[in-house]
């Protein structure tokens, strides 16, 4: 399937999004609000809940289905203090011990006013850093879509999974074919040639797993999904939490470290070899 | 999301697009090319001369304009001190983006450089320093493969040997004919960041013009301290972009170095003629007391 043929289901009126999955997979959920520097953003919910008996924190992008929903989570663009809520969370399982289950759904990072006036920047960036240093284990899973930084932000983990229909792009896809050709129209021929599927991402080690969707799409049926996303919870877990803190660490380092192609060149200089 | 980081770099300020482009047409056809520098806060024209004459700032309104990655080292650190990491390193294809590799090819004819950043080993004033500078020249220093792995490589020779970090941001934001690989950029460098941080190095960020999208959300907006040079662009989203979600104009300082030191992003604003001794000044400041974790 193409990566536009993707793009179409994963806009499937009715597709599940995080309130739909957090009750379906995750126990005793109790959501925590602030980011106790400004506000609190709508476009990320978060809190603490059980899975398969283990207590984890569950940080995820909301998009809502009807306008109203959409309102309250600014159809899933989180602000700053989105970023620095989830941020906040993420500390707080490092505290308590507890992994990190992030669930990423967002067409981008909000681009405003406010936005800038709060530092969008400096929130992405800060998350990206402190992230990585995390000393819990991280999970992320993209739900839909994974867009640019404003995805990057929740998606520096241990593993990253995505579901089969979900893309991840530098870009979208429209605003790729409006700077590229001037014509955001040609949207679907953009998303045919970045390489945004589960596919195309695992092929470039971005994507670690790519979790099956009910046939047709995660709309036809949600609980079977649900379950899917379960049992990549559940493998991924094991897999992590016994791993020691320097090795974790180091890999998830690696892990984007070794991301990236390029040529050293003929005459081979590097670095200067006092260390 | 990055519509804006590309165009934010192309809508300059408040300039009109279409009057842009009557620019571009006017300057092609009735000025000599590369004789009078336009400013795009001001709109003043400058001769080159007159421009250069004043370490590139313009005459009337003083902001900053762009020096190229050699202008740059040449302005700041000790003669003769600097020896370059990677000079040789080069960008393939990661997705195979159709073009690029020429593309890549005429710019580095163009530039002499081999990528958008220029990484090595110098002293400033004495005091060794790792300085890593952009130069918007190349494909408006947006960061792929080759200036991800050259931040990272510097940060990481940093961290090893015990040195500070200064790094002199530009960029128009990802470099999107390279993918997903040059989002995975943002998070390579911000992680070469954080353990220069831990091992309790300085890390300072020189903004210079236009730090933008992926690079301001990533690398440049972690330094210890944060200084621009004055009347920049510095931001996130791209101002068109914006401009068409709220349905207005926005104020002509929206995204300069002052707005940003006014909303808490920028420890202060240095004129490039006083830049050198500032950074001369925080090194020294930072240099290990009695007993710090350096020797
Ligand atoms: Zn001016």
């Amino acid at each position: 399937m193409t990566a536009s043929q993707k793009m179409e289901i994963v806009r499937t009126k009715g597709r599940p999004t995080v309130r739909d999955y957090i009750p379906m997979i995750f126990e005793d959920f109790f959501e925590m609000h602030g980011d106790r520097l400004y506000g609190d953003d709508g476009a990320i919910m978060g809190g603490v809940a059980y899975f398969e008996g283990i207590p984890v924190t569950v940080i995820g992008q909301v998009k809502g289905r009807t306008l109203e929903e959409n309102q309250q989570c600014n159809f899933g663009m989180p602000h700053p203090e989105g970023y620095r809520k989830a941020l906040r969370l993420a500390k707080q399982a490092e505290k308590f011990r507890r992994p990190v289950i992030c669930l990423v759904d967002t067409s981008g990072a909000f681009c405003g006013v406010e936005a800038e006036k709060r530092g969008q920047g400096e929130a992405i960036a800060r998350s990206i850093m402190e992230f990585m240093e995390l000393k819990t284990p991280v999970i992320s899973i993209i739900l839909g879509e994974g867009g640019s930084g404003g995805a990057l932000a929740m998606c520096v983990c241990d593993e990253l999974a995505m579901l089969e229909n979900a893309t991840y792009s530098v870009i979208s896809p429209r605003g790729f074919a409006s700077i590229l050709w001037k014509n955001p129209a040609r949207e679907s021929e953009a998303a045919d040639i970045m390489h945004i599927t589960a596919e195309d991402l695992k092929a470039l080690n971005v994507c670690d797993y790519i979790i099956e969707e009910s046939e047709g799409g995660a709309h036809t049926d949600p609980e079977q999904t649900a379950e899917n996303i379960s049992e990549y919870i559940s493998s991924a877990l094991k897999r992590n939490l016994q791993k020691g803190l320097d090795e974790m660490l180091n890999a998830r380092y690696n892990k984007f470290r070794a991301i990236g192609e390029f040529d050293e060149g003929v005459e081979k200089t590097g670095v200067p070899s006092d260390s | 999301m990055l519509e804006d980081l590309f165009s934010v770099v192309r809508t300059r300020f408040n300039s009109d697009p279409s009057d842009d482009q009557d620019a571009q047409k006017r300057k092609k056809t009735d000025i000599p090319k590369g004789l009078i520098f336009k400013c795009p806060r001001c709109a003043n024209n400058t001769f080159m001369d007159d421009l250069a004459a004043n370490s590139k700032v313009c005459p009337k309104c003083g902001y900053h304009s762009r020096l190229t990655a050699a202008e740059r080292l040449d302005i700041t650190v000790d003669k003769g001190s600097f020896e370059e990491f990677d000079a040789d390193m080069m960008s393939k294809n990661p997705i195979d983006f159709p073009d690029y590799e020429e593309k890549q090819q005429a710019l580095r004819e163009k530039t002499g450089l081999k990528d958008a950043v220029v990484c090595g080993r110098a002293k400033l004033r004495g005091e060794d320093i790792v300085i890593i500078v952009m130069d918007s020249n190349y494909m408006m220093a947006s960061m792929g493969s080759v200036v991800g792995e050259k931040i990272a490589r510097a940060f990481e020779y940093a961290t090893l040997n015990r040195l500070p970090v200064i790094a002199f941001t530009a960029s128009g934001g990802a470099r999107m004919q390279e993918g997903i690989v040059s989002l995975m950029q943002m998070a390579k460098t911000s992680g070469a960041v954080g353990r220069h941080s831990a091992a309790g190095l300085l890390y300072i960020t020189v903004m210079t013009d236009p730090t933008t999208g992926g690079v301001t959300a990533s690398f440049a907006s972690l330094g210890d301290i944060i200084i621009a040079e004055p009347k920049v662009l510095i931001g996130f989203a791209g101002r068109r972009v914006i401009e068409g979600t709220i349905r207005q104009r926005l104020p002509d300082d929206f995204q300069s170095a002052e707005f940003m030191l006014e909303n808490g992003f920028v420890d202060m604003i240095v004129e490039r003629k006083k830049l050198r001794r500032t950074l001369a000044h925080l090194l020294k400041l930072h240099k290990p007391y009695n007993g710090g974790a350096a020797q």
